[in-house]
């Protein structure tokens, strides 16, 4: 089944075209890396596939097979289209002053009746359940904390457990790790690529740094100028052809060196357990061709 | 007017001496000519307010001291012996000013997300901030009036006159603090198929609401001194005494009430002081 249909999505902000003829096509259950330079138009097409802004006449969007948007205009299922894609960003989109635990029951406003979600009327079993998706990203213990009093890293975690409240059979991951040190940076990944694995989540995530996509995602998509310039295998994105395609921009997306998988479990180790059988495979992927 | 013209001189004066030594390299001279304008504006709106304000009786304060040393004597030994009925109608001036600040408070909420540019269409801004505009251009004493002749003399047409007064002033002060807001957290709540009230209520609202409360004490301690005022025209409490007790020379009596009201006011402050640190 198709997850994400984008055909010829262009996207015009002032002067500057964003996004013009956007195709892709990503079916259920597969866990795609976004790539490109800053400006390249990333983080506009996630908003688009989100159903957070509107492309121009021409461009369509499918989600699970159902219109979500067409010439500009929301299909008549939005909302709940919108309900059903999880979006976590680069900068959480956290409500600082509430606590975790409320953000993180913010996930089933689409899914429960409009009056109980406005007054924030959650019942047990749906806190409960809250608490259980802190504990499936591994932060259960800050549940009635402050948004605000966490970390980077934690409060991705949180964004991440918000989306698993959603129950969404799509998550749009835009830049979840740009402003994270990579130790948090790999727990994120970390986490995404379980839930990809166990929950057969279709996940598309916007990278700046090429080597996280080699790593996590089979598939790599590459954007420049707002133009797809790659779609294919992850593997096949050695660093001349990076170069080749990006020119000059290539040295901000390709990291100097390698990640620290390599004879280095600790970080991963200090992570949830079931992720350890992803690292052995890491590992593999990661050895110099 | 002299001072201006000779500083004028004097910055003329040193100007060629110091392009010599070139001290004055890159200098805005532009930005100094303008501050010399901005100055003579200031001091020209002055002297044409000079003769419409009678700032000429100014002599009048020392060659007729006497007469307001005798006046004020009158205020010197305060009278409080009706002090229970005194505190008596403060508080009723104070729940004057409770009732107004409350009514306005609950008609403010909606009003301040629907005045925020960054919340509704033009189509629904622009009448709500003129309503708006409308209700705070209208001075309390002004509605007051209107309040008395539609439901009598009494304290409950000064409720009234503070609620629509007030809700214009915290209408706008609560847009303006919902106009700064991180849109970001607000985009999250959308992304999981929130209603827009509810994204209102977990995305706009946790993010505004110390200062929504910060603003709604400060209102709260303005309308007690308000309310003290609209008692003078009829509308109930502390200020109609102390207007009644003026008007027929009572001035020790005037002079207890003055120090009821002061004394009332610092509560106020000082509670809401300690209330605003305690929810920010």
């Amino acid at each position: 089944m198709t997850a994400i249909a984008v055909e010829k999505l262009s996207k015009r902000f002032g002067k500057k075209q964003a996004l013009s003829g956007v195709d892709i096509e990503i079916a259920a259950g597969e866990m795609v890396a976004l790539i490109g330079a800053s400006g390249s138009g990333k983080s506009t097409l996630m908003r688009h596939i989100a159903g957070l802004e509107r492309g121009e006449a021409g461009s369509v969007v499918r989600i699970l097979g159902e219109i979500q948007q067409k010439d500009g205009r929301y299909g008549p299922n939005m909302r709940d289209l919108r309900g059903r894609i999880g979006v976590i960003f680069q900068q959480f989109n956290l409500v600082a002053r509430l606590p975790v635990i409320t953000n993180v029951l913010c996930g089933i406003l689409g899914r429960i009746s409009i009056w109980r979600g406005t007054f924030g009327l959650f019942n047990k079993a749906e806190k409960a359940a809250a608490i259980e998706a802190l504990g499936r990203v591994g932060i259960p213990e800050v549940a009635w904390q402050r948004a605000s009093t966490l970390s980077g890293g934690q409060q991705q975690r949180a964004a991440i457990a918000r989306t698993l409240m959603q129950r969404s059979q799509i998550l749009l991951a835009d830049e979840p790790i740009a402003s994270l040190d990579p130790a948090s940076a790999r727990r994120v990944m970390d986490v995404l690529a379980d839930i990809n694995r166990t929950e057969g989540m279709t996940i598309l995530v916007s990278l700046h740094q090429v080597e996280y996509a080699r790593v996590y995602c089979e598939r790599t998509i590459a954007l420049r100028d707002g133009k797809v310039v790659y779609d294919g295998p992850s593997d096949a994105l050695s660093d001349s052809f990076l170069t080749e395609l990006y020119g000059a921009a290539s040295e901000e997306l390709v990291l100097p060196q390698k990640l620290p998988v390599k004879g280095n479990p600790r970080p991963v180790a200090e992570a949830e357990p079931e992720n350890r059988p992803v690292a052995g495979q890491r590992e593999k992927i990661l050895q110099p061709a | 007017m002299s001072t201006t013209s000779e500083s004028l001189a004097g910055d003329r004066a040193v100007a060629p001496a110091a392009k010599a030594s070139d001290i004055n390299a890159g200098r805005d001279w532009s930005r100094s000519a303008w501050n010399l304008v901005i100055l003579a504006g200031v001091i020209g709106a002055l002297a044409i307010s000079w003769g419409p304000a009678e700032m000429g009786r100014w002599t009048f304060l020392f060659t007729d001291s006497a007469n307001m040393a005798e006046y004020a004597s009158g205020f010197l030994r305060p009278d409080f012996g009706d002090w229970r009925y005194y505190v008596h109608e403060m508080i009723v001036t104070v729940q004057i000013a409770v009732w107004g600040t409350f009514l306005s408070l609950i008609v403010s909420i909606p009003f301040g997300i629907l005045c925020a540019h960054n919340m509704v269409p033009w189509w629904v801004l622009h009448p709500c901030r003129r309503l708006m505009d409308f209700f705070r251009a209208i001075h309390e004493v002004v509605w007051a009036v209107l309040f008395v002749v539609a439901v009598g003399l009494g304290p409950f047409a000064g409720v009234m006159a503070l609620f629509i007064h007030n809700t214009g002033i915290m209408a706008k002060l609560f847009s303006e603090a919902v106009e700064s807001i991180d849109p970001r957290p607000v985009e999250g709540i959308r992304s999981t198929g929130a209603t827009r009230i509810q994204e209102v209520v977990f995305g706009v609202i946790p993010q505004v609401l110390p200062l929504w409360v910060s603003y709604t004490l400060y209102r709260l301690e303005t309308n007690v001194r308000t309310a003290t005022i609209l008692g003078v025209i009829g509308a109930g409490g502390i200020g109609q005494v102390l207007f009644e007790s003026v008007r027929g020379f009572y001035y020790p009596e005037a002079s207890a009430i003055l120090l009821i009201i002061v004394a009332t006011v610092v509560i106020t402050d000082l509670l809401s002081q300690q209330l605003r640190k305690f929810v920010t």
